[in-house]
């Protein structure tokens, strides 16, 4: 295994750019459990430790290199609460925001968010940038358009609701990958947007849902239930090791219930 | 890079993780491998400033960095206030997970140094004990927080609390 340790962003892209199949490799709570699993084998390991450019962070942007450590101190009310069931404190020092994006697991915690907020992906590489929204860079589980010669270098957020939620299911409070996640983002006059991991081969929005809880300021009994009927119907979960789909479907509409609720409280 | 106050300096292998390091290389044997998928957190340690799994790090990772093992956290044969702290009040039973569990509450005091018994358990949710139901390391890092803090630790529990049988 070759490890090469770029000072700055141009070499970074210099070295994804020379190499045949290079992995990033950022926090690496994914990928050195990949690698001691044996599961991958990477012949080129580019380290991404040293690129201050990455961690820059403001109300717009979010540099791939920011871990859920430093998130965990967000403004986003739901930023900062996903970032607090990030696996652990060890887990959260390390994992980055690009880490996450980079893995795209379908129950990767910051995607609900990211989802809900409608941002935008930044690759970059010695050809260029491109600007993807989150639906057209995540294609499947564990795939995105990322091409092996691109860096994730951040996120951009628009411009959101400060009511926000974020919930997830899973067997215990921390070091778990959740069955069900969830991220709602309410403008207080009605207009609410719902995002769900876990529940499909990527992230998804439940746009049924959205519909309903975006009808009016004031939401009515009859109209949550008709929201979390809505959000079970949309989702599209399957059945593994971690639960079964009929579960999922389940949880997904009470715990976008839930969210929708504190975001009215 | 700078182990327990101690610049070190070694060639090794890109894929080296940093926990074969310390122990193989450096004979720093406190820090335990467990689950090696960063689950269990035995291998917890201190890289400049933060708790981190050096079981899913790489040596060369750590290039540069400072970093603090369970073997440096006495002075002088004087405990840490942690490591006392596990020993006034029973923190451990079969002692695996024992420095993983001590790194990372040494870590949680130095962010934050009075924590509430839902902060401590939040402290140190990336580490698994088989032995004890965290109960005693909760009254552990309790106590190492006072002392720590230049108060006096409440009396352990069995010092207060009425038996009956």
């Amino acid at each position: 295994m070759e490890y090469v340790r770029p000072k700055a962003l141009g070499e970074a892209l210099d070295a994804l750019a020379a190499f045949d199949d290079p992995t990033p490799l950022a926090g690496g709570t994914d990928l050195m459990v990949e690698v001691n699993l044996n599961h991958r084998r990477p012949d080129v390991v580019v380290s991404l430790r040293s690129l201050d450019e990455l961690r820059r962070w403001d109300d717009t942007w979010i540099g791939a290199g920011v871990t859920f450590a430093r998130l965990e101190g967000a403004d986003d009310p739901a930023l900062a609460q996903l970032a607090r069931t990030v696996g652990s404190p060890q887990i959260r020092a390390a994992a980055t925001l690009g880490g996450n994006l980079g893995t795209a697991s379908p129950a990767a915690d910051s995607l609900p968010f990211l989802a809900a907020a409608d941002a935008h992906v930044v690759l970059k590489s010695t050809a260029g940038e491109r600007r993807l929204r989150w639906d057209e860079f995540f294609v499947g589980p564990k795939q995105t358009v990322r091409r092996p010669d691109e860096l994730i270098v951040g996120v951009e957020l628009p411009s959101r609701p400060e009511r926000q939620a974020f919930a997830k299911v899973g067997v215990r409070q921390a070091m778990v990958i959740s069955m069900v996640s969830c991220c709602v983002l309410r403008d207080p006059s009605g207009p609410t947007r719902v995002a769900l991991g876990s529940v499909g081969p990527t992230v998804l929005r439940a746009t049924d849902a959205e519909e309903v809880a975006s009808q009016a300021a004031r939401l009515t009994d009859t109209d949550l239930d008709e929201f979390q009927r809505r959000v079970s119907a949309e989702v599209r979960p399957i059945t593994d090791h971690r639960s079964t789909a009929e579960y999922r479907r389940h949880a997904a509409g009470v715990v976008a219930r839930r969210a929708l609720e504190r975001c009215l409280r | 890079m700078n182990v327990n106050g101690r610049a070190v300096t070694a060639d090794v292998e890109p894929r080296t993780l940093l926990v074969h390091f310390l122990r193989d290389d450096l004979g720093l044997t406190g820090t335990h491998i467990g689950c090696e998928t960063s689950y269990c957190g035995a291998c917890t340690v201190i890289v400049d400033g933060r708790t981190a799994k050096s079981c899913t790090m790489l040596a060369v990772q750590a290039d540069g960095a400072e970093i603090t093992t369970i073997e440096g956290l006495a002075a002088d044969g004087e405990l840490h206030p942690v490591q006392e702290g596990f020993w006034e009040r029973h923190g451990l039973q079969c002692g695996y997970c024992t420095p993983g569990m001590i790194m990372s509450a040494v870590g949680l005091l130095s962010e934050n140094p009075d924590p509430s018994e839902d902060e401590i358990r939040h402290g140190i949710e990336g580490n698994i004990c088989r032995c004890t139901g965290y109960h005693n390391i909760v009254r552990a890092i309790e106590y190492a927080a006072a002392k720590m803090r230049g108060e006096e630790p409440a009396p352990a529990e069995w010092e207060t609390q009425e038996v009956t049988a």
